[in-house]
């Protein structure tokens, strides 16, 4: 289990940072096809990105952000604790690395199809050097009119006091497009990851907004495969938690042992069913919606 | 990718775990070539990827000659859970003294592995209560702890011996091959006291495939899922009439759940992930038009990542070609989403602000068509 960690100190900082709200981010990948769109569509939403890295393209620059051949040359220009990292699954490892030992303390993953190894090695990594990932497979982090490292588009999510934390990229903008539409803003919307292993699991991410009074409610957007909601049920009864939650699972009519375009997807008996995730929740009285439209209502009764 | 018995078997021999001595036939002159050479009695198994094969009779012994060739017969054209096998392992029986339970898998929610030992081996480990399950490192996995989960079990000496040497090996296979669960139920262990793995059960990592050559023959997939593959889609045939097409896993299963919920029957599952363009969407509408079964399309699409005026694009040009001609109920919301209805209107696409409204109209068309 990780130290207490303070992601909001890290994306936004406090008022008397000089760079609050504008946090400098390094992108790892920023000159290929997918690490390019999004860099643009970051920058578009004020996500201030000193410094790109491309090996063997160190010197190059990317629509004025300066490229480096690594993040360990990156860092001996810029003072940055954030990557949004978009290499390829093969690279992750390596670029996590680099990452880790030039001193980036946010590690945003987006790749899909890292291979397990390489995920576990990874995160015992960054753990080892007081680090936290984020993915991978994950659309990334959001804080609403702040910034955001990732995928994610920007319209479903507005400025509020909801915390989205979902194992789905695209439920996590569905949800919060929802949430939006009815009036109820996000503080920070986070993606776990749709992989069997996660750098930042759902009770981390619930750990990350616990004592911050300015989140008042919780969405969990689960879905088959794993035990992650299962493990998050025991720690919202054994901390007492307290924010209102509202679930949702996908995947109550998925076979089983078919994996489900997720590589985490995968029921095997009862283990990473939805009906063990369902009951779970329903067992400490926090209500499953059935459709993510529904999710407001639901959230908004729970809130009165 | 979940191996074949057979496979996980040849994988056991490969890191010297003890199996019994066994062929495989895939048809009646196989057999033939084989007979001569076994020493009977010895049991046919149905190699198939789905499990409960032993309740389903998917596994037969034969203890004279005779019994054989109809025996062999009777597992070819056997269906189990929609499933044939496409070859019969052979196996001569052995002497057993009694089963144990030993599986190593990647324990996700801990993120590390766990190892399950039972003295109750044999069968489904589920409902067996005396189990051990631990924490384990695959790559510190030292001969003490080994030896101290066979001392668990209450297994000692010669036994105790070739037990903790399948745990170590075991070990080593899942973590030079990747593997995300490699069971042996049951490891039986034989009147001499050795131990011998009489099942197999290993899952590799998919998305390490890339590092293991040796494995790529092991890969047994349909041409509409290889076709899928490469590109870049995720897709599951399933039982049902309607295809679900979407952006996201999550997203499409939750249609999945929805279509479900509305009496409705998916019939395929397809992810077409975050970097489809024209060209790909158009591809997976073609994936989709191989499956006959399917009456009718839904599309559900949050755009931001992918442009949903290209998703419309697709779909024109799929019906211009005379690719599909089933309808398609299509949600279509995010960026470029006024312009890809505007571009539809005219099609035999019916497009809809919401995924509800789109699957009601859907499953009332199925409805109408019996």
């Amino acid at each position: 289990m990780y130290k207490k960690f303070d992601i909001f100190d890290i994306l936004v900082g406090k008022a008397e940072d000089p760079d609050y709200g504008n946090k400098p981010v390094v992108i790892q990948g920023i000159t290929g096809n997918f690490g390019s769109v999004h860099t643009r569509l970051m920058r578009e939403y004020g996500t201030n990105i000193v410094a790109g890295v491309t090996p063997n393209k160190g010197g190059q620059s990317f629509e004025g952000i300066p490229v480096f051949d690594s993040v360990k040359d990156a860092s001996k220009n810029f003072n940055v604790q954030i990557s949004g990292i978009f290499v390829p699954a093969q690279f992750f490892l390596s670029a996590i690395k680099d990452a880790v030992n030039s001193g980036i303390k946010l590690l945003v993953a987006i790749p899909e199809h890292v291979p397990v190894r390489d995920a576990m090695e990874s995160l015992e990594y960054a753990q080892s050097n007081n680090a936290r990932i984020i993915g991978p497979n994950t659309p990334g982090v959001i804080v609403p009119s702040v910034n955001k490292i990732g995928i994610m588009p920007s319209q479903p999510f507005k400025k509020g006091n909801t915390a989205v934390f979902s194992r789905s990229g695209t439920l996590m903008y569905e949800v919060s497009f929802h949430l939006s539409r009815a009036g109820i803003g996000q503080k920070i919307a986070l993606g776990i990851g749709g992989d069997p292993i996660n750098g930042t699991n759902l009770i981390e991410a619930f750990d990350l907004i616990s004592d911050r009074d300015e989140v008042d409610s919780v969405v969990v957007v689960g879905e088959i495969g794993g035990d992650a909601e299962e493990s998050l049920v025991q720690y919202i009864e054994k901390t007492g938690f307290s924010k209102p939650v509202v679930a949702y699972v996908a995947g109550r009519s998925a076979p089983k042992e078919k994996r489900m375009g997720h590589a985490g997807a995968i029921v095997y008996g009862n283990y990473g069913s939805a009906e063990s995730k369902i009951s779970s929740f329903s067992r400490v009285n926090i209500p499953v919606a059935k459709r993510p439209a529904e999710i407001p209502s639901i959230l908004l009764k729970l809130m009165k | 990718m979940k191996l074949l018995e057979y496979q996980g078997k040849e994988l056991f021999t490969e890191y010297e775990i003890a199996i019994p001595k066994s062929y495989l036939a895939k048809n009646h002159s196989e057999l033939s070539q084989v007979a001569d050479k076994l020493r009977l009695p010895v049991v046919l198994k149905s190699q198939l990827t789905v499990g409960g094969r032993g309740k389903a009779g998917a596994i037969l012994k034969c203890m004279k000659k005779e019994e054989l060739e109809p025996k062999f017969t009777e597992l070819l054209n056997k269906e189990v859970k929609g499933e044939y096998p496409s070859v019969i392992l052979i196996e001569e029986a052995v002497d057993i003294y009694k089963e144990l339970y030993l599986s190593l898998f990647l324990n996700r929610g801990k993120r590390t592995y766990s190892l399950i030992s039972s003295a109750e081996g044999g069968m489904d480990i589920e409902s067996v209560e005396n189990k051990v399950i631990q924490d384990i490192s695959i790559t510190g996995l030292t001969q003490a702890i080994a030896e101290s989960i066979g001392k668990n079990l209450g297994i000692s000496g010669v036994t105790a011996e070739s037990f903790s040497n399948i745990v170590i090996k075991l070990a080593k296979l899942v973590r030079e091959k990747e593997a995300e669960l490699a069971e042996i139920n049951p490891v039986a262990i034989l009147r001499d006291g050795t131990c011998l793995a009489l099942d197999a059960k290993i899952i590799i990592d998919d998305n390490s495939i890339f590092r293991h050559p040796e494995l790529t023959k092991y890969i047994q997939i349909s041409e509409l899922q290889e076709q899928a593959e490469k590109s870049g889609f995720s897709f599951v045939e399933l039982d049902g009439n309607i295809a679900i097409i979407g952006n996201g896993a999550g997203l499409v299963m939750s249609t999945l759940d929805i279509v479900n919920d509305a009496g409705g029957k998916p019939g395929a599952f397809l992810d077409f992930g975050g970097r489809a363009t024209t060209e790909t969407i158009y591809k997976a509408l073609e994936v989709i038009s191989k499956l006959k079964k399917v009456k009718a399309i839904l599309v559900n699409l949050f755009g931001g990542i992918v442009r949903t005026d290209l998703v419309a694009q697709a779909i024109l040009d799929a019906y211009k070609d005379g690719m599909i001609s089933v309808p398609i109920y299509a949600r279509i919301s995010g960026a470029e989403s006024d312009k890809a209805k505007q571009m539809l209107s005219n099609s035999n696409a019916k497009l809809f602000d919401t995924v509800e409204e789109a699957i009601s109209s859907l499953v009332q068309y199925i409805g109408l068509s019996k």
